[in-house]
């Protein structure tokens, strides 16, 4: 069995996305952690193209993209639990809304952050709830009245929402406004816990005061 | 049998995502469905809207009714749907690098259009990024008739528009990015890409895409810059 490699960094949801993938499917792995200021030699010569974390390297094979890696883990060990639907259509469906969720929707969020004065707050916020609206809908459909976007177990859709979730409670705190608001999305608001608890999700997702005194150690450093 | 109602292709005649989707059609031997032209810049159809409400644009791909959009995603579910023509390795890793790599084309893809409205120290430093990026595609193809090897794959499919747009809208702007010269492995590559039967039949006249762009280029600059 080739040894998996994943070069990260804990406080990274990409990479956590990837963490929560290898658990579904029992994988053992070593976490390297990147110190992303001074990026190694290993992640620069295993992702020459974008440089990024995380990259799954299986054996000397180097994977990047969280979304590509995701299915790679998918397809790579294929006798554990599927992590994608079997249906073409339902793989389609997961597959553009995880396009949205991490090009559209998440970008919100840093939008609403930098936004400058009452106005440009205001209309990014509203663009953030409809995005969340959109997605309660999309939970709802596809759970089919089970308990992840995946129905019975987590799939794809829970895994690349979910690995948000500890920076969206984060935002919480430091910009006081419910983003993950349950009187919007009660679905996805029960959801959101009954994730984050989950056996393969609970020792990944970083605890609320340790990304807190992250960003703080940013913020006095610069 | 499939009928033609039964698959669908909403569509805009210049837009090279809407050309993906007919080129993973075609190679696939895909030829009965109903094509629809959607006028995107002033008239969406209600049925565009009721088809891709989230983002609005094509393509869409309607299949036994259910509606699929974003062309990487419709891409992929025509590979998984008709098995014939594979156009993915059937290797995860290979299949992974494929997917990863048309990733940063997508990065390319949007620093070329910069590179074509923007304007003055802007458009110099877009400019550059957008060679340097294209190094790395002319790396990637290096010694290959085509991304897929012999035949055609979904990274020729997703990179598609530099054989044609990317002349197109440095003729538009003014700009040199794609110089046969410094890339030669691209330049073969696009001769070879432009002369196949099936991506032939879906690119968009020249001149009638150059008159487009040259307005698009002058509606944007008119909003970015006044």
């Amino acid at each position: 069995m080739a040894a998996v490699k994943l070069l990260g960094f804990w406080a990274s949801p990409f990479v956590n996305r990837v963490q929560i993938a290898l658990n579904l499917k029992s994988i053992s792995y070593e976490l390297i952690e990147e110190n992303l200021r001074a990026k190694s030699q290993l992640l620069l010569e295993s992702n020459p193209v974008h440089k990024k974390v995380p990259v799954l390297i299986h054996g000397d094979k180097p994977i990047s993209e969280s979304l590509v890696i995701v299915e790679y883990i998918d397809e790579a060990w294929s006798d554990g639990p599927s992590i994608l639907p079997s249906d073409p259509f339902a793989r389609a469906t997961a597959r553009f809304w995880a396009a949205y969720i991490t090009d559209k929707w998440w970008p919100l969020l840093t939008e609403y952050r930098t936004a400058e004065g009452e106005e440009a707050k205001a209309a990014a916020k509203e663009k953030f709830f409809e995005g969340l609206v959109l997605l309660e809908e999309a939970f709802v459909k596809s759970s089919q009245g089970k308990g992840y976007f995946g129905g019975e177990n987590i799939g794809y859709l829970d895994v690349v929402l979910g690995s948000l979730l500890a920076w969206l409670r984060v935002r919480e705190v430091t910009q006081n406004v419910t983003f993950l608001d349950k009187t919007k999305a009660p679905e996805l608001a029960a959801w959101a816990d009954r994730f984050t608890l989950n056996p393969a999700v609970v020792n990944v997702l970083p605890k609320t005061q340790k990304l807190v005194d992250f960003i703080n150690s940013f913020t006095k450093a610069s | 049998m499939e009928t033609s109602e039964e698959l669908k292709l909403l569509g805009f005649w210049v837009s090279p995502t809407v050309a993906r989707v007919g080129w993973a059609l075609g190679l696939k031997g895909i030829k009965d469905y109903v094509y629809v032209e959607e006028d995107v810049m002033y008239n969406k159809s209600p049925l565009l809207l009721q088809l891709n409400p989230v983002h609005k644009k094509v393509p869409v791909l309607v299949h036994h009714g259910k509606p699929i959009a974003e062309s990487d995603v419709i891409v992929k579910y025509i590979d998984e749907t008709w098995k014939n023509y594979p156009l993915f390795s059937q290797d995860p890793y290979e299949k992974a690098k494929i997917l990863s790599f048309a990733k940063f084309g997508d990065k390319l893809y949007a620093d070329a259009f910069k590179a074509m409205w923007s304007r003055g120290e802007e458009q110099e430093k877009v400019v550059k990024s957008t060679i340097e990026e294209l190094q790395k595609i002319e790396e990637e193809i290096k010694g290959r008739k085509f991304f897929g090897g012999e035949s055609l794959g979904y990274l020729d499919i997703a990179l598609g528009w530099i054989s044609y747009l990317l002349p197109i809208w440095e003729e538009v702007a003014f700009i040199k990015i794609f110089d046969p010269i410094k890339f030669p492995g691209i330049a073969l590559w696009a001769e070879n890409f432009l002369s196949h039967p099936v991506i032939k039949e879906k690119l968009p006249p020249k001149d009638r895409a150059v008159e487009y762009f040259q307005e698009r280029r002058a509606f944007i600059t008119s909003i970015i810059y006044g």
